[in-house]
């Protein structure tokens, strides 16, 4: 490390690695983990957005999760929750419909209303 | 880039070690790898958080949740229920009267607290140089050392009030110009972490917490002085905080932060860390200057000062640990922001171990100029067990006691000093109502006694004298007159002592009378102790009219002076009496109570012993 622009480059890469433990957060994804979530495949479902996240490098993306919402018969269930805009909750999901969500509503900004069950709070 | 969605912060400070925060550490890996999740959690050992009695504490990112008093046992549930299916365990977290806090931010203890020092204890992995970057670590630096003079530099510290935190308050910024401005080929930067007040745990939370700050600290002073070496002296009780400076040292060199050329400008520096033995008077600089030069741990008169001539005669600067750890903020967000907190004379923050009866004890940092009351029953969330609040010993065997009267005191360098106590390193003693000020003042005593380093007579005599006046007190043979002499002693040995150990150590004997006399003149003229603390100045007693006669007591004493029965209920032989305290422990109706003062039997006894003793001569 030479410079302060040395510097700069490391702080980046490491805050990204802290982000967790900071606010700067674009989207959060809710991934309902209760029993009958879990049953019909909410982890795959939550491992799919992580990898994908990932791969695409996307800073600014939360992936949490949440107990049981009531809407078992649409598990898994996801909501997609952004800063000044109303809750997307999508049913049914997959891991392929999990990639679809990533590019279409998380990268282009566009609801993929095929899948989504409920809006707003 | 990791596919990580929780960050498990645990808090592996020394207190929460103690209480077991390994165990729980060594338990997640286990529990994580059993089900699989190993790879979307981050499990992060941070310093000290400060609320240590919660301990072991940990926070959970990204919610920010907070579980406190943490076992083994319930690792199983937290990764079940809180990270498989999102869920945290409400039994874990903090209970405020009928609310359960569940995010860190919002624990009570919190509120009153600003961080600079502290900013990163309990936020980020100390072993983790990328971390430190992260929170924005060596930015000061390279700013410094790319942007600034040295003179800019001392300027910045100069502007923003920064006062020694090791205890005296002397002006950093006038420490560092004197050594700025010695022509030398060679100079020094010390970093004091030889802490050793009873009860102070400032220094190693803030080395164990965030070891990269005060080496950064340390490298920013050094830049400003034109020193090329500098020095850890870190007490070799504090094993882990030695092991985190080490590290630090090794991180920051293999990236090419310490060491020749650093930042691409001419500024050279190596940094080494020297332990100490254990000896106390070791925290006065010259006595460590000496330590570090190899020679014996004692303290050589001033002037000079170190700043003239210091190790191996050369000028050096002696910085606190808490000092050097308020740099790097200071340069990153600015003098005038620093200055605009604390009062007119003692500008920032000052990091505190509240320690005592009270009810959040740990570490916290309060902004200069906050009341005592705010701390103790804001931050410290008041006394266990509602007792009354009697007083607060501040800057440990340096410092002094205030009473309930300077609760509204602020806490700054200069009110402190006025009222018989003192900042000190920070060490906060909180007492109630059943201490006993003058048992409190003969601990503080015998602390010093001990760590006289014998070197000049005022602190080697004088201090034993004064503890044996103390002790005579405590054990009922107090004589008129011994308050004034413990004065007279106290102001003599403050005046002609060498170093500051000395020069100190009489303050909580003084502060004591000063502020609790009566407490003094009870144990001296009515041989009573009212909160029964002194064994030799209280007794116990069986109140017959509760005793149950179930013989337990009688049963349980170790020297068998209580006799009696079920129907003439029992009684105890208060000459034989050793003051145990048995009985009181085991009795079940709560028959038995402390009276202040001596018994008649006792007296009598001690008065026939004499006469027999006259007569045999």
């Amino acid at each position: 490390m030479k410079t302060l622009a040395d510097l700069k480059k490391i702080r980046e890469k490491a805050q990204e690695e802290m982000k967790l433990r900071g606010s700067s957060v674009r989207i959060k994804i809710v991934v309902g983990m209760g029993t009958s979530g879990i049953a019909m495949g909410a982890r795959e479902v939550m491992k799919t957005f992580l990898e994908e996240i990932s791969n695409r490098n996307l800073t600014d993306v939360l992936v949490t999760q949440t107990g049981e919402k009531g809407l078992s018969s649409l598990e898994p269930v996801v909501d997609l929750i952004e800063e000044g805009k109303p809750k997307v909750t999508y049913g049914n999901m997959t891991p392929d419909k999990v990639r679809k969500v990533v590019v279409e509503h998380i990268v282009n900004g566009r609801i993929v209303s095929d899948y989504v069950v409920a809006t707003g709070n | 880039m990791s596919l990580k969605r929780i960050d498990l912060l645990i808090c592996c400070g020394s207190g929460c070690i103690s209480a077991g925060a390994l165990k729980i550490k060594e338990r997640f890996h286990a529990v994580l790898s059993e089900k699989g999740l190993t790879n979307e959690i981050n499990i992060i050992e941070t310093g000290c958080m400060g609320p240590c009695d919660y301990g072991p504490v940990m926070v959970i990112y990204p919610e920010g949740i907070f579980y406190k008093k943490v076992t083994p046992e319930d690792v199983e549930e937290i990764v079940t229920e809180h990270f498989m299916k999102g869920r945290p365990v409400q039994r874990l977290m903090l209970q405020d009267e009928d609310k359960t806090i569940a995010a860190h931010k919002e624990v009570p203890f919190y509120q009153k607290q600003v961080k600079v020092a502290l900013a990163n204890c309990g936020f980020i992995d100390p072993e983790s140089l990328e971390e430190y970057i992260a929170t924005g670590g060596y930015e000061a630096l390279g700013t410094a050392l790319t942007q600034m003079t040295p003179q800019q530099a001392i300027d910045v510290v100069k502007e923003s009030g920064l006062r020694g935190r090791g205890g005296g308050g002397f002006p950093t910024h006038m420490k560092w110009k004197m050594v700025h401005d010695r022509k030398e080929d060679q100079k020094y930067v010390i970093c004091n972490g030889d802490e050793g007040d009873p009860g102070a745990f400032m220094d190693r939370s803030l080395l164990e917490g965030d070891p990269h700050r005060i080496l950064e600290g340390m490298m920013l002073c050094a830049y400003s002085i034109g020193a090329s070496q500098g020095f850890f002296y870190i007490r070799a009780e504090y094993p882990l905080a030695i092991k985190r400076i080490k590290q630090a040292i090794e991180q920051a060199r293999e990236v090419g932060l310490m060491g020749k050329n650093i930042f691409g400008t001419d500024f050279c520096f190596e940094a080494e860390v020297r332990t100490g033995a254990g000896a106390f008077v070791c925290g006065e600089e010259m006595a460590l200057i000496h330590s570090i030069e190899g020679e014996r741990g004692n303290p050589t008169p001033k002037p000079p000062y170190p700043a003239v001539s210091g190790l191996w005669g050369k000028p050096t600067v002696v910085n606190n640990v808490e000092t050097l750890a308020n740099l790097p903020t200071i340069f990153v967000k600015g003098a005038k922001w620093f200055s605009s907190m604390g009062t007119e004379t003692s500008k920032g923050t000052k990091v505190f171990a509240l320690t005592g009866d009270i009810k959040n004890t740990g570490l916290v940092e309060v902004p200069m100029g906050i009341t005592l009351r705010e701390m103790i029953f804001d931050v410290g969330g008041g006394m266990i067990g509602g007792r009354d609040f009697k007083a607060v010993q501040l800057g440990g065997p340096s410092g002094g006691c205030l009473t309930a009267e300077h609760l509204d005191v602020p806490v700054d360098y200069e009110t402190l000093k006025a009222r018989g106590a003192m900042m000190g390193s920070g060490g906060v003693i909180v007492m109630d109502d059943q201490k006993c000020m003058v048992n409190v003042a003969k601990f503080f005593m015998d602390f010093c006694v001990d760590e006289s380093c014998g070197k000049c007579p005022p602190c080697r005599i004088g201090l034993k004298q004064m503890y044996n006046i103390l002790d005579r007190i405590t054990k009922g043979e107090g004589r008129e007159g011994d308050i004034e002499e413990l004065q007279r002693l106290g102001e003599t040995v403050s005046k002609i002592s060498l170093c500051g150990l000395g020069q100190t150590a009489p303050n909580p004997v003084l502060s004591t009378i000063r502020y609790f006399r009566n407490e003094y003149e009870a144990h001296i003229k009515d041989k009573a102790c009212h909160t029964k603390v002194c064994p030799d100045l209280f007794h116990f007693k069986i109140d017959k009219s509760r005793c149950i006669g179930c013989s337990l007591c009688s049963r349980k004493c170790p020297v068998n002076c209580i006799s009696g029965s079920r129907e003439d209920k029992y009684t105890i032989g208060q000459v034989d009496c050793v003051k145990c305290g048995n009985c009181q422990d085991v009795c079940p109706v709560k028959a038995i109570d402390r009276i202040p003062g001596v018994h008649s039997d006792v007296s009598a006894h001690k008065e026939e012993m004499l006469k027999q003793k006259a007569r045999e001569d």
